[in-house]
């Protein structure tokens, strides 16, 4: 299978994920979003906590059912499956979770864990076979064949997120949602993640949609990446066009947010300070969602709620003066 | 600054720390073999034998776990050893003092106190058993049901038993008493219309928290079914907490038994409970107190030995108290 | 300038299942009046363990100060009796906590949770009280703050809350604010609020902060100097600017190398450093980073180095590698 970005493996139109909660209210945690995932790419998705990025996640490895949108993988509709269709395509998704220290079972040993796919999708003939297979597993991840028989608290949090990435990987999954794999972790940890992340990337040919808050790492392991706010994309480019020539107001203010480990860089920078707090997403503001904390909004960013338009090849904004 | 003070300082520094001898230029070469990073020292220890490893270090909760033994093994025993049997009344020999002859002396029907009070464990242990077995059938599977499906049925389910929870126990035993004879399966019949409500909400409470928990969405994200999810994930990390439950739901039913036993809503005559020979000995308590002292220092040093046992129990599985 | 605080060789413990954690392991450093001190350090380097020793905010048991001092303005705070300490704690000393959601008392407005220090240490009466919690939460920031002063802290948001936290940490006017991971909980954009008030009140007031964070960035915008920690020793410290431009510490250097940069062009792979910190149930006998250093060498094995100065501006570093016989040494 060839590695071309450009076929696309994870198509998104227009899904939204609304919550339910007392008093007849809606959570619009995820509202209209669409995007795609190239063969082979990794799209990260930044936010701020509340944006809804790691909802949308979930709801594509359904682990939410949406309410409404459609995700082709590979040109089929992965929200109509059912029964054993479903069952078939959870082999070929999985995630990397959060925590290290809740995502893996205390009680099941770390042989029990990674072949939990295998146990489950009944991969594995023998149980030498699954041995191996834990085993090959252990040594992709950087882990010791020894570690098989040890139990999740033994193990450091790095240690742990590395068990949680071999056991997403023990289907032979396509696509993987790495749901903020690094920031439970400590900084000299978080290289070692990501940069195992990457190499499992180009040696297995796996596509990521890669969630993070952290903005500088998203930038280091991301093709494309996506900003949400408020539940809805607000700028989606390339990488460096991203970075290089941000145009929605909160992506500008978010990257001058994020500290550079320089003092010198520190000292000549010019910083935009967003006023105020995120607005909660039950009853969010009319028209553009960011316009409460926009220094440049304007009567018409109240009213229209603004297109999300492409204003050069490949790089998509919503907002009306972008 | 001049390097030769750092040095001094470092060798120094290095002396006092009780290294051998003096710094040498070999000393600075490049560590060929850096101890591994990834290894993991000492054995593997699961968590389960973990907390059995601290509940055995638990001198109190093991001495409530030994006196239940003796007393399992007393309930076997104790009445086959006695030279008397528990019902055959010896109007010859009423009211008699602990004797080479009557170990514990006997009752007023001259029945042996000895084969009585066994006699007796085992209907405290057959109905603390009773409890133990119906909160884990009914009680563990209907909370695992009502926290695993949520929603509506969740509510219904929950309603189901809040109506329940809120018939006394006592009522239960009476309405009971209208179409049975009064037995300690009268007992056991009432313990199954409400003994298993607070394991269930116990079971329901950790289910509803574990199932957000993100080992379960992993296994959802695979593919694994509800009976895989429930059996394999929810049910085996609320051991601890079902466990504990358990072992303090015991004593309870068991002063249940010996408190309508007491007040002749239980065990008849002349099977023997230790609640009956408490009532018995009541009238002439002053006179005889072996026949009140002993079936009662019976009842509660089991009633200590479970909520001793219980509380180790809890201590040893409670993740608070792990680092 | 003058140093208000100088801690020396402090050791703390834990009591655990299994023996003794030693948190931290002679820790050494000082502060000067209206400096920014940071100390920075991953979770278990000990760095908060030191703060709340400062603080003397440690549960004991388990934890247990082994030896050494606190010296704050001449007076060694080990030494005080618990009385004396409670008129250090708010009124020469305050103190930031890393969640504003707990941080707080539910049941007591903002207002009254400012004022109660202004009564305790500075016997104001009601109005003066009043007036200054409202001019405190107007200088950190918050909109509408003689509305605010009557609110309960569910009606505040995160940042809001961190903002309340450190009016009433400044309320008694501190020379000393120790801001525990202040912005780790908090999202980006109100991190850069929190900081920028932070600096404001520095400036402001001239209060020393001692800062404890994982995240160098934040440190690089606010602070002037750095501890860095290690499985409960200062590896290293020095200014902001030498230290970040010009690290002397393996760890340090591993750190800094392996962070992405978002003023730089991707591409650079990430130089993770391998491994993971020693259990400090059972130390190592010699260096701490021995196992994961790169250039590790045979004495770092067995002997442990001691922190000696490297450079013209007081850096100093905890490394064997700044031994004359390092530098002469064939490799």
């Amino acid at each position: 299978m060839s590695a071309g970005t450009n076929r696309a493996l994870l198509e998104v139109n227009g899904l939204s994920k609304f919550f339910h909660i007392g008093n007849k209210q809606t959570l619009r945690a995820v509202d209209n979003l669409t995007f795609q995932v190239g063969q082979g790419e990794t799209l990260g998705v930044v936010g701020e906590s509340g944006c809804g990025k790691s909802t949308a996640g979930r709801t594509i490895v359904r682990l939410y059912e949406p309410t409404a949108g459609e995700a082709r993988f590979l040109g089929q509709n992965i929200f109509k499956l059912k029964g054993a269709k479903l069952k078939a395509l959870r082999r070929e998704m999985a995630m990397v979770f959060q925590d290290p220290h809740a995502s893996l079972n205390p009680r099941f040993s770390v042989a029990d864990i990674i072949a939990e796919p295998l146990d489950i999708h009944g991969l594995a003939g023998s149980a030498k076979e699954r041995r191996k297979k834990v085993e090959e597993l252990l040594d992709k991840v950087g882990l010791r064949p020894d570690h098989a028989a040890r139990y999740p608290h033994e193990f450091s949090g790095g240690q742990r997120q590395r068990i949680g990435i071999a056991r997403a990987l023990a289907a032979g999954p396509k696509f993987v949602v790495c749901d903020e794999p690094i920031s439970a972790l400590d900084v000299s940890i978080q290289a070692q993640v990501v940069n195992l992340l990457k190499d499992l990337q180009r040696s297995m040919g796996l596509t990521y949609l890669f969630i993070a808050h952290d903005l500088s790492m998203v930038k280091h392991i991301s093709d494309r990446v996506a900003v949400m706010y408020l539940g809805k994309i607000v700028e989606l480019a390339e990488s460096a066009e991203l970075y290089g020539n941000p145009k929605h107001p909160y992506t500008q203010a978010l990257l001058s947010a994020i500290p550079i480990p320089d003092p010198k860089v520190e000292a000549e920078r010019e910083r935009i300070v967003l006023s105020g707090d995120l607005p909660s997403p039950i009853n969010p503001p009319s028209g553009c969602a960011f316009r409460t904390r926009c220094p440049y909004a304007t009567e018409k960013c109240a009213a229209e709620s603004p297109a999300f338009r492409e204003i050069r090849p490949g790089h998509r904004v919503a907002c009306h003066y972008a | 600054m001049s390097e030769k003070t750092t040095a001094a300082q470092a060798e120094s520094s290095a002396r006092q720390r009780g290294g051998d001898g003096a710094l040498t230029r070999e000393m600075f070469r490049k560590l060929a073999k850096r101890p591994s990073a990834e290894a993991i020292a000492g054995e593997s220890v699961p968590l389960w034998r973990d907390a059995m490893r601290r509940l055995v270090r638990n001198r109190l909760a093991m001495s409530g776990l030994a006196f239940l033994a003796l007393l399992s093994a007393m309930a076997v025993i104790g009445p086959v050893i006695s030279p008397h049997d528990y019902y055959t009344n010896n109007l010859d020999m009423t009211n008699q003092p602990p004797s080479a002859e009557y170990w514990f002396g006997t009752d007023h029907l001259g029945r042996d106190l000895f084969s009585r009070v066994w006699m007796g464990a085992r209907i405290s242990l057959t109905v603390g058993l009773a409890a133990a077995f119906i909160d884990l059938i009914i009680g563990v599977v209907y909370g695992g049901i009502m926290g695993y499906a949520g929603g509506r049925l969740d509510e219904a389910m929950n309603k189901i038993s809040e109506i329940l929870y809120s018939i006394p126990y006592l009522l239960v035993v009476i309405l009971l008493l209208v179409v049975m004879e009064p037995s300690m399966w009268t007992i056991i019949a009432a313990l199954c219309v409400t003994g298993w409500i607070n394991m269930s909400w116990i079971v329901r409470g950790q289910i509803l928290q574990l199932k957000t928990q993100e080992y379960v969405l992993a296994a959802r994200s695979m593919g694994a079914g509800p009976m895989r999810i429930l059996f394999r994930h929810l049910i085996p990390n609320s051991l601890g907490p079902i466990i504990v439950t358990l072992t303090l739901s015991v004593p309870s039913a068991i002063f249940a038994e010996a408190f309508l036993s007491f007040l002749g809503l239980g065990v008849q005559s002349p099977a023997a409970s230790w609640g009956t020979m408490i009532n018995d000995s009541l009238a002439s308590w002053s006179l005889y107190p072996w026949q009140l002292l002993i079936p009662a220092a019976l009842l509660s040093l089991t009633m200590l030995a479970f909520n001793v046992f219980g509380d180790g129990l809890r201590d040893a599985f409670d993740p608070k108290l792990k680092k | 300038m003058e140093t208000i605080l100088r801690v020396s060789d402090l050791h703390v413990s834990f009591a655990a299942r299994g023996g003794k954690i030693r948190a931290v392991r002679g820790v050494n450093f000082e502060v000067k009046r209206g400096e920014a001190v940071a100390i920075v350090g991953e979770s278990g380097s000990g760095k908060s363990v030191t703060a709340q020793s400062i603080m003397r905010l440690l549960p004991s048991p388990p934890s247990r100060i082994e030896k050494g001092s606190i010296e704050f303005k001449g007076r060694n705070l080990l030494k005080l009796p618990e009385r004396e300490m409670e008129a250090v704690r708010g009124r020469d000393i305050g103190m930031i906590f890393q969640d504003p959601m707990t941080s707080l008392n539910p049941t007591m407005t903002v207002g009254r949770q400012i004022t109660e220090g202004l009564f305790k240490h500075q016997g104001m009466n009601r109005t003066e009280a009043r007036e200054r919690a409202v001019e405190l939460l107007r200088l950190v920031g918050i909109p509408n703050p003689e509305k605010r002063y009557g609110q309960y802290p569910h009606s505040f948001s995160g940042g809001m809350r961190q903002r309340a936290m450190i009016a009433i940490a400044l309320a008694c006017n501190p020379s000393l604010l120790i801001a525990d991971e202040p912005t780790t909980a908090l999202d980006v954009t109100i991190q850069s609020q929190i900081l920028r008030v932070m600096k404001e009140m520095q400036e402001r007031f001239g209060t020393s902060i001692i800062l404890i964070t994982h995240d160098l960035g934040v440190v690089a915008q606010l602070c002037d100097r750095v501890v860095v920690m290690y499985a409960g020793q200062v590896v290293e410290s020095g200014t902001t600017w030498e230290l970040f431009r010009n690290p002397q510490h393996p760890y340090t250097r591993g750190l800094l190398r392996s962070m992405p940069r978002l003023d730089l062009p991707k591409g650079k792979p990430l130089i993770p450093i391998e491994g993971t910190p020693p259990d400090l149930l059972a130390p190592p006998p010699g260096c701490a980073f021995c196992a994961r250093c790169p250039e590790a060498m045979e004495v770092c094995a067995d002997r442990d180095p001691e922190l000696v100065p490297v450079g013209p501006a007081g850096q100093a570093a905890k490394c064997w590698l700044h031994h004359p016989l390092a530098k002469e040494a064939v490799r």
